[in-house]
This record gives C-alpha cells, sequence and structure tokens, in this order.
C-alpha cells in the first residue's frame, strides 16, 4: 500500500488505489459513519420541520471513548476535573453544536465513500487500481475523514500518548492489533500527502 | 504530536475560574496537544482556518506541540466558541476560557 496523493493542475489531488485499498478505506468509513450515528433529529420532525431546526444536541459527552475524543468539551482542562461552572458551560456549548458538528462530520464521511464507489477498478490501467480525483473540496472533505478515521482509531488502539504509539508500531506480526496499526499507519501516509498537495503555503 | 496534556499552569486561587465572567476579560481559545494530529495538519488547520501565516501556524503548533497547548485566539465569548466549535470541526482538541 504505497500509494499517495498527488496535486492536480488547476487544483484538487488525485491518487491510484487499488481494489484492496478501496475496500479497506470504505469499510473504515463506513465504521466511522454509523459510530457517528444517523440524522437523529427528534421523533416529529416529519410532522413540523422547524422542530428540527431547533432541535438540541445532548449535554453529556459521549461515553464511547472515540466519540468522545471527536466530539470534546469546549470548558474546561482535559485531563483535570471540571469544576461545576466548567460543566454546566460545556453542557450548554454542547447542547447547540453537536448535531452540526455530527452532521459536518457524516456529511464528509459520506462523500468519501460515494467517491469511491464511483471507482471502476476493474477498468482501471494498470490491472485492479483505479485513480481517485478530487475536487478541492472534495480534498477537504477527505482530509477531514482521514483525520476523524485516524483520531477513531487511535482511541480504539488506546494510544494516549507518543511512547505508546511507538511501542504499538514494533507490534509482532501475530498480534490481533496488527492489522489496525498498519491501517492506522497507512491512513497517516495518506493525509499527509494529501496535505501536501494542498498548496505552497 | 506527541506529548501528553500538560498541567494546569494556571496558580491555585481556591475560587473556581470561571466564577466570574468579567466582562472586559478576554476569552481565548487553546489548542492541547495529542498524540494523533499530524505536525503539518495542524499547521495546516492554522493557515486555514484563522489565516495565519505559514511562520505563525508552525510556531503555534510546536508551542501546541512542546508545551502541551497554545493560545491560537482571543476575543469574545461568542468568538472564542466559534474558534472552538470550528477546531473541533478538524478534529483538533481545543477549549476556551477566560484569561486571566
Amino acid at each position: 500500500m504505497s500509494g499517495h496523493f498527488e496535486p492536480l493542475a488547476g487544483g484538487g489531488a488525485a491518487i491510484a488505489l487499488d481494489e484492496i485499498e478501496i475496500s479497506i478505506l470504505r469499510n473504515l468509513t463506513v465504521q466511522l459513519l454509523e459510530l457517528i450515528g444517523p440524522d437523529d433529529g427528534p421523533a416529529d420532525a416529519e410532522e413540523d420541520p422547524l422542530a428540527r431546526l431547533f432541535a438540541e444536541g445532548p449535554s453529556e459527552p459521549p461515553a464511547d471513548p472515540a466519540l468522545a475524543r471527536l466530539f470534546p468539551d469546549a470548558y474546561g482542562t482535559p485531563g483535570a476535573e471540571q469544576d461545576e461552572q466548567a460543566r454546566a458551560y460545556a453542557a450548554e456549548f454542547r447542547r447547540y453544536t453537536e448535531n452540526d458538528l455530527r452532521a459536518r462530520k457524516r456529511d464528509d464521511g459520506l462523500a468519501v465513500v460515494r467517491s469511491l464507489d464511483g471507482l471502476s477498478p476493474a477498468d482501471g490501467p494498470g490491472g485492479g487500481a483505479a485513480v481517485l480525483r478530487l475536487s478541492p473540496e472534495g480534498s477537504r472533505q477527505w482530509l477531514g475523514t482521514l483525520n476523524d478515521l485516524r483520531l477513531t482509531i487511535a482511541a480504539r488502539l488506546e494510544i494516549a500518548d507518543e511512547d505508546e504509539g511507538d511501542a504499538l508500531f514494533r507490534l509482532p506480526d501475530d498480534d490481533p492489533r496488527k492489522p489496525m496499526v498498519m491501517a492506522y499507519l497507512w491512513l497517516g501516509g495518506l493525509q499527509e500527502t494529501l496535505i501536501e498537495t494542498l498548496g505552497p503555503r | 504530536m506527541s506529548v501528553a496534556p500538560v498541567e494546569i499552569e494556571r496558580p491555585e486561587t481556591g475560587e473556581s475560574p470561571f466564577a466570574v465572567t468579567e466582562p472586559d476579560v478576554p476569552w481565548v481559545t487553546l489548542v492541547h496537544n495529542d498524540p494523533v494530529n499530524l505536525m503539518s495538519y495542524v499547521t495546516y488547520v492554522f493557515q486555514a482556518y484563522f489565516g495565519y501565516s505559514k511562520d505563525k501556524a508552525r510556531k503555534l503548533m510546536l508551542d501546541v506541540h512542546h508545551k502541551g497547548r497554545a493560545t491560537v485566539s482571543s476575543g469574545s465569548r461568542e468568538e472564542m466558541e466559534r474558534d472552538v466549535q470550528a477546531m473541533h470541526g478538524y478534529g483538533l482538541w481545543a477549549t476556551l476560557s477566560q484569561d486571566r
């Protein structure tokens, strides 16, 4: 899995992906979408479209560590006990922002799945590979989703600091976490080369 | 980014830092270090969202990396909530607090 993004003339990026890579990316992104969850507006949303607009989100942080990392508290110092005021502020912020944040992450992930579904690796040049071409907006959506995937996998692998990360990268081949670690490293490479295509900054 | 978040540096005053919200004291957006986000990505976000120069974005990224966190913007509470929400959208670990 050595593919990397290259810049396209006029903006956007392209990468050659084989069938296995497409399958891995699609599976991981679908899992991410399942984790983020459906757009669950209020039950009576169909009767009153305005209700959805004013629907309040949750006030408590998600219990799942990966979701808690994707949707962190906006008040309080990470790793320290929140005081009452910070907890109240964080709850209020979450009620008014988390639904929107989930919707944007969901939209980006869906765009990634759709772009992968648009590929036909069997017909592509080089035997079983297809070239994915992204617009600048597509690049932005891919960048966000690649980052969300890495945050989610890191939470599952319990990567809490760099030392643990380094230890994970030296796992023996028969360790059950090995495939997920390989995917994590591969996604990091994809993200790094996608950032490089965003031009001289 | 590689170093775990640092301990609170604010001196203990015995009272909640949020107990009094003085309107004339600005709020700040803090971005905290984490072991996952790529250094190039964090730099990109600071440039893309705040419009910072590459040098300024990179310096802030290195502050996050080495000091555990950095102040990336300041202003009214409403403005900082907007910045924090945007940082969460990018997957960065951000909080806001009153700068005192």
